[in-house]
């Protein structure tokens, strides 16, 4: 607990910057995550327990293809697609046969990937902590604004998570396939009703939001480290996001995800040892407050 | 009338399990034995208490463990600063569990679903960071070390390995009919009632808010009692205790052993902690063994052992008077 070591931060631009752009990285991988999370529980409505493992796969995939092709951004494609397919056979597979279900019975099919998914990559990968290192392209010097330094990658990362972003946002919003997720979203024995394959919807979407978790894995490859059970903070923190911006919404997942990269940065320099205690109390307060989050809808019946 | 003969009932099977658990002991002096038996009992409470919650109310908390491992640190660290008697310490600690069920519990039963279960596992984490950075009180991430001293009370010599045994049976099965007895009244069948439609409950003149709260308060007192066997067992208590995979490993129990019939989650618990052996004993690769076992009972049951075991039944009894 050092309250005075983050009020000297907080009186520094250079920390300040330094902190807020650690704060942005976190926050966009969070919201990368997030997003799949999100977007699944908003059409499908279940909760997808095994998303932090999609985020692992897709980190892993992303060092195998890197150190194939030596191209990152290469890997980043390899880590999306692979872990879609992954999601998309998960999806087809399991999770399908557990829809009408209750949510306990859905949290045990991904609680049973999530045990075999981290044995799986313990055969393939190895048991030991594993790196990628910082690829050629982004070898350079950090960036300095305002005295703080940013690494050059960073501001990569936050690019191409904007990217997604906006590419998501566009299209759902104004796609004619956007349209039809937001209405399977809606009222899925409707959209079945007219003529639309919600099946094909589903396992799309599962697919879509297993290959947000894969690239925010991949993109964090060269900043974190890898081991089997990677995916479980990850797990937490994109739940902790989904849940302050309202399961289901995806502009609710940006704010969280930012919300909790900053406390996350600025959270370390005051209280090292409590920051995910801080991040917990986040969340509670906002729930009291809001019972269905941020951005959160009411809850369907 | 009718309930107290329902009493007398699941007095008697309690009795018959008393008297199964002390056979053990005389077949086989098998110290694994022992142990896993005294490990189910604190498991089963831990499982059968969050039942109330998941089976009966219709509350799926996430955050369960935050009282067994509140029970269990409540319990050591009474033992170990104070020279208070073991069951002094004990309802020290169920206590506590029961004060902090009444505060998280308030706040949380007034949300829904998912955001209720979401909730709950924020107060655990919350409980497990102070676990953690509290290192002065707690030992932080190494544990409550340093033993439980075990003072005999009452001609029980908790330090004698038997006798904890006989404890901890004791502890479980009364833990259990206390349990069963709560939703065999009145209070239960409210509490059913508030699961299937809180409406309905609600137009009837029946506070959900309170009903939910009491079975919240309960469920937090039990989880202690369970905690607190397992403090006893390890000699300690670990932020482990406290962690979400404790509450996971809660929820696998019940939903493997079944949530409409009562003992499914201890079944669940003795089915668990017994693959949890076997298979740590001989595969390293726990996790994908587990994995499997776990899929074929979500996949192929699609439910709880037990009620699977009781669809069985009713079908050959739906045949056989077809017939």
């Amino acid at each position: 607990m050092n309250p005075s070591a983050l009020l000297d931060c907080l009186s520094s631009m250079s920390c300040i910057v330094t902190q807020l752009s650690t704060g942005m990285i976190v926050g966009s991988l969070l919201f990368l995550v997030a997003a799949g999370l999100t977007l699944i529980f908003g059409v499908l409505g279940i909760v997808n327990f095994a998303h932090g493992s999609f985020y692992m796969l897709g980190a892993y995939v992303a060092l195998t293809a890197y150190r194939v092709t030596g191209s990152f951004a290469l890997s980043i494609v390899a880590a999306g697609l692979g872990v879609g397919l992954f999601g998309l056979l998960f999806e087809r597979f399991f999770m399908r046969r557990v829809y009408n279900a209750d949510v306990l019975m859905q949290l045990l099919v991904c609680y049973a990937l999530v045990l075999m998914m981290d044995d799986i990559v313990k055969i393939i990968w190895g048991a030991e902590f594993q790196s990628m290192g910082m690829p050629d392209a982004f070898q350079a010097p950090p960036l300095f604004i305002l005295g703080g330094i940013v690494p050059l990658f960073y501001v990569y990362l936050i690019a191409a998570a904007a990217l997604i972003a906006v590419v998501l946002w566009a299209i759902l919003n104004h796609t004619r396939l956007g349209k039809i997720v937001r209405a399977a979203a809606q009222n899925p024995t409707m959209t079945s009703a007219l003529g639309l394959n919600t099946g094909l919807i589903y396992a799309g979407v599962f697919a879509f939001g297993g290959a947000l978790a894969g690239m925010a894995g991949g993109l964090a490859a060269p900043v974190r480290s890898m081991s089997p059970g990677m995916g479980f903070s990850i797990l937490i923190e994109s739940f902790i996001v989904t849940v302050i911006g309202g399961m289901g919404s995806v502009s609710g997942a940006l704010v969280g995800a930012l919300m909790i990269g900053l406390i996350r940065a600025f959270g370390t320099i005051g209280f090292p040892l409590f920051v995910e205690g801080l991040m917990f109390i986040a969340m509670a307060l906002i729930l009291i407050l809001r019972p269905n989050g941020l951005l959160g809808k009411e809850t369907r019946a | 009338m009718k309930q107290s003969s329902t009493f007398r009932s699941d007095f008697l099977w309690a009795l018959l399990a008393l008297a199964v658990l002390a056979l053990i002991p005389m077949l086989s002096s098998s110290r694994v034995l022992l142990d896993y038996v005294i490990r189910l009992a604190a498991m089963g409470i831990f499982a059968t208490s969050l039942n109330i919650l998941v089976g009966y109310g219709g509350l799926v908390s996430f955050g369960h463990a935050m009282f067994f491992g509140g029970g269990a640190y409540a319990f050591a660290l009474t033992m170990q600063k104070t020279s208070a008697p073991i069951p002094l310490a004990m309802l020290v600690a169920i206590l506590f569990c029961a004060a902090l069920g009444f505060v998280v519990g308030a706040i949380c039963v007034r949300l829904k679903e998912i955001y209720f279960s979401f909730l709950t596992l924020a107060f655990q984490m919350l409980l497990h960071s102070v676990i953690l950075t509290w290192t002065s009180l707690t030992g932080g991430d190494q544990g409550l070390t340093g033993g439980i001293p075990r003072t005999p009370f009452l001609g029980i010599n908790l330090a004698d390995h038997t006798q904890f045994y006989w404890f901890a049976c004791v502890m479980a099965v009364a833990c259990l009919l206390l349990i069963r007895t709560v939703l065999q009244s009145p209070f239960g069948y409210t509490l059913r009632m508030v699961r299937d439609s809180a409406e309905r409950a609600r137009y009837l003149g029946i506070d959900v808010w309170r009903v939910k709260l009491y079975a919240f308060v309960l469920a937090s007192s039990l989880a202690g009692a369970g905690g607190i066997i397992m403090a006893l067992f390890v000699s300690g208590a670990f932020p482990d205790f406290g962690y979400w995979t404790m509450s996971g490993e809660a929820i696998f129990m019940i939903m493997m052993g079944g949530l409409n019939i009562f003992i499914g989650p201890v079944v669940g618990a003795s089915l668990l902690l017994l693959f949890n052996d076997v298979i740590t004993r001989s595969t390293e690769f726990h996790g994908l063994a587990l994995g499997i076992v776990v899929l074929l009972f979500a996949l192929g049951f699609k439910r709880g052992i037990t009620d699977f075991i009781q669809q069985l039944f009713q079908t050959i009894k739906n045949k056989r008077d077809a017939q």
